[in-house]
């Protein structure tokens, strides 16, 4: 496993206008002065990848990411078209872009990458890339904002983009291209006479900006839906973007803040902020909603099965805890001097721990497919509560056992490389024996321990595959 | 109302949804991603839309699109030809398709100048960069897909999003007045359209194969006695009705009549009391949609 990381991150306006005009207004031109200050702040960081999440490019089926190299064409503006075109030729990192979109698609995730010749890239990013990467001297990447998704999936959708990050060793600056408030005038205006649109909407930008300054991140993200509610027109997305760059820091309250501008743009509040990950001492982050590593929500929408499949986790209101009414009742792992428990590991169902180390080896107990936090399980489970048999896809339950294993390794310092021994149990070999092979192959096949698989009748959740592991402890 | 001693007519009215579906399934040289067909429903819908109105003479279409979204006033496509690539960024998998369409440019300043006399704020684009939308590309070809009648694009003010549905509708009923004004006064016929679907929650996953009509229904029950309930007023002359239920339809049905469309071809059209015509309904991705012709050109007496 290398070692990337988030080096920095960055919120940023969208408006064409400090492109195209900064000379026109006063603010406009601190806002480009701005971008420049960070354009260097991001030069002397030696980052070697921008990650834009993008208000102005809305998408309906799941995030879109740009995958092709060299995206080349003439942006203008839907409003401010009378300012003159951008013309674009950007750097992407289609490698990243795909890894990224697969590393979507695992933590269940819809996605797709986008390499079509012409496809119109978006004024914020444009905006963004323009000014921030004037020379494409590093490599970028860009996400679409779901018009439908919401906090969960927008924070899943995040942490699948630090599992490349890290998994590919890359030193990255994340960007959220957004305005704070985000009311223009509805009519045209001189540029001298520009300024925020309300006093209401400029309060609540410099209360934004306070929490940010002090690094906030978190509290901003949990404050999200009030903000939209407060300050922002309701367009296509909401102020999401706040919770994707959260999740890009791991939802912390401790970053260095700066902000280096806060101008109006037409009445909306742009800033330019700078987000250090340097702790700085401030505030601690109570988490006030479930974090959520897996998103199961309504996405297969054309699939009755998947529908099944939701309503088969429901929400226990004694414990707050979410438990599979498709099965048996889950336990805390339990605790001893040997023992090895992950929070990112599915709950038990008996009183026993996730792992055990003994001497130099460690054994795991049965590990399947269900997710942490939802327990929902990848694929669909193989029949519902009334014993009726569902369609399931054996591939993804051994991709996410390979998951949950690899889970409890990293827990106990290792990783899926010092996996020695596997004893696989199938319920339903004749079909899923070659499915569950080709996902071995290209994961533990790789790694190469002893294997046995076994046919049983039943597991005790409705799963299809599970996973007994031998490893060497770290 | 427009001026009688004026030779300028509204010949049709029209409503023509622009999935970029539509266009993905008939397959024109111009788009590049090909396909199997699919949304028949719709497609037949727009073919007898222009078989109505093959022997009907007329000089312009006007077309309002929720795909332009303005934020600063109403703005009109202002130079006399566009020409490039219009690929949809929502569907680019469908939709990739290469224009080349010219605008009537007297027309749409002559709409421009009266709006703006009538205090709406508007803007002519200028800038000959600048993409024409899908939702302009799709409707304008699903219409009149040889392109030989020259188009008046009208921006989608979001207005409703600024400040409420009653407000948006005020103002596109404003707007749809003076269009008005300014055909009847130019002494051209006119077919104008509004581009927009009815109910509109999309699904938010697409099956492998897009065109695969096995997975195509509308999103919600909800949804469908919403469509049927707009239908029904439109086949029974009842567009005051519409405008009266504009904002419960809008937030209800999530109805794509908040970018103003429907409000101003109603208005254009003078709130028709006669009938209109359903030459089609369907979904796309769950959305519903209707292809409705309001045949002005024989009720004359009624509306001038």
């Amino acid at each position: 496993m290398s070692d990337g990381e988030l080096i920095g991150s960055y919120i940023v306006p969208v408006h064409p206008h400090t492109v195209l005009v900064p000379e026109q207004n006063e603010g406009w031109g601190r806002l480009r002065d701005a971008f420049e200050d960070a354009a260097q702040r991001i030069k002397d960081s030696e980052a070697d990848l921008l990650i834009i999440y993008s208000t102005t490019w809305p998408s309906i089926i799941g995030h879109q990411i740009i995958s092709d190299p060299n995206p080349e064409w003439v942006m203008v503006d839907n409003d401010f078209h009378d300012l003159g075109s951008i013309p674009y030729s950007f750097n992407i990192d289609e490698n990243f872009a795909h890894a990224w979109n697969e590393a979507n698609q695992k933590r269940g995730l819809k996605s797709r990458t986008i390499a079509y010749h012409g496809f119109p890239i978006d004024v914020g990013s444009v905006v963004a890339l323009k000014l921030l990467n004037p020379d494409n001297a590093i490599p970028a990447v860009i996400v679409s904002s779901n018009v439908y998704s919401n906090r969960a999936e927008t924070t899943v959708l995040a942490k699948a983009c630090m599992d490349v990050v890290k998994s590919t060793g890359r030193k990255a600056i994340a960007i959220a291209a957004m305005s704070l408030s985000n009311r223009m005038f509805t009519k045209p205006i001189e540029p001298k006479d520009d300024r925020i649109h309300s006093l209401k909407d400029d309060e609540w930008n410099h209360k934004i900006l306070e929490f940010l300054s002090e690094g906030r991140l978190e509290d901003v993200g949990q404050l999200s839906r009030t903000i939209h509610q407060q300050i922002r027109v309701n367009k296509v997305v909401t102020f999401k973007p706040m919770w994707w760059l959260s999740g890009m820091n791991q939802n912390r309250n401790d970053l260095t803040g700066e902000v280096l501008a806060y101008e109006a743009l037409h009445g909306a509040g742009g800033a330019v902020v700078h987000l250090d990950p340097a702790p700085s001492g401030t505030g601690d982050k109570e988490y006030d909603e479930d974090d959520v590593e897996y998103f199961s929500g309504e996405r297969n929408v054309l699939d009755a099965e998947q529908s099944a499949t939701e309503e088969l986790v429901s929400n226990d209101s004694d414990t707050g805890d979410k438990i599979e009414q498709n099965g048996p009742a889950l336990w805390e792992p339990t605790e001893s001097e040997d023992s090895v428990n992950s929070a990112a590991a599915p709950k038990p169902v008996g009183a026993y721990p996730h792992a055990r180390r003994v001497g130099d080896l460690l054994y795991l107990s049965g590990v399947g497919p269900r997710q942490p936090g939802t327990n929902a399980i990848p694929g669909g489970p193989i029949h519902d509560e009334s014993g009726t048999t569902l369609d399931y896809d054996i591939k993804a339950q051994t991709q996410a056992v390979i998951d949950n294993i690899t889970r409890i390794l990293e827990e106990a310092g290792g990783s899926i490389d010092d996996v020695l021994d596997v004893t696989t149990f199938l319920v339903d070999m004749d079909r899923d024996f070659q499915g569950y092979n080709e996902v071995w192959a290209e994961t533990l096949g790789q790694v190469g321990p002893t294997r046995t698989t076994l046919a049983i009748r039943a597991l005790p959740t409705p799963i299809a595959v599970e996973m007994k592991v031998i490893a060497k402890a770290r | 109302m427009g001026s009688s001693m004026s030779k300028g007519e509204i010949v049709a009215g029209c409503i023509a949804p622009h999935p970029p579906h539509l266009v993905y399934a008939e397959n024109p040289p111009q788009n590049e991603p090909k396909s199997e067909g699919g949304w028949e429903q719709l497609r037949w819908g727009y073919e007898r839309l222009r078989e109505s109105l093959a022997d009907v003479e007329y000089d312009a279409i006007v077309l309002l699109s929720p795909h332009w979204q303005t934020y600063v006033g109403t703005h009109f496509l202002g130079l006399p030809h566009f020409k490039n690539l219009s690929v949809d960024p929502v569907f680019p998998n469908l939709f990739r398709y290469n224009y080349d369409l010219e605008i009537d440019v007297d027309l749409s300043r002559q709409i421009h100048d009266r709006a703006s006399e009538a205090g709406l704020a508007v803007k002519m684009m200028e800038n000959p960069d600048f993409r024409v939308d899908y939702g302009t590309i799709t409707t304008g070809h699903m219409f009149n897909p040889v392109w030989d009648k020259p188009l008046v694009v009208i921006s989608s003010n979001r207005s409703r999003h600024y400040y409420s549905v009653e407000v948006m509708q005020e103002m596109m009923i404003e707007l749809g007045r003076v269009t008005r004004e300014a055909i009847l006064a130019s002494g051209k016929k006119v077919v104008v359209i509004a581009s927009n679907s009815l109910s509109h929650r999309h699904f938010t996953t697409e099956s492998a194969i897009p065109e695969d009509m096995s997975k195509e229904h509308i999103t919600s029950h909800a949804m469908h006695l919403w469509d049927m309930r707009m239908i029904d007023y439109f086949r029974s002359g009842q567009a005051q009705r519409i405008l009266d239920e504009m904002p419960e339809f809008t937030e209800q049905a999530i109805a794509e009549s908040d970018g103003g469309g429907l409000s101003w071809l109603l208005s254009t059209l003078d709130v028709p009391s006669y009938p209109a015509i359903l030459h089609g309904y369907g979904t796309i991705i769950g959305t519903g949609n209707a292809v409705v012709e309001w045949p002005a050109r024989n009720y004359k007496e009624a509306s001038e």
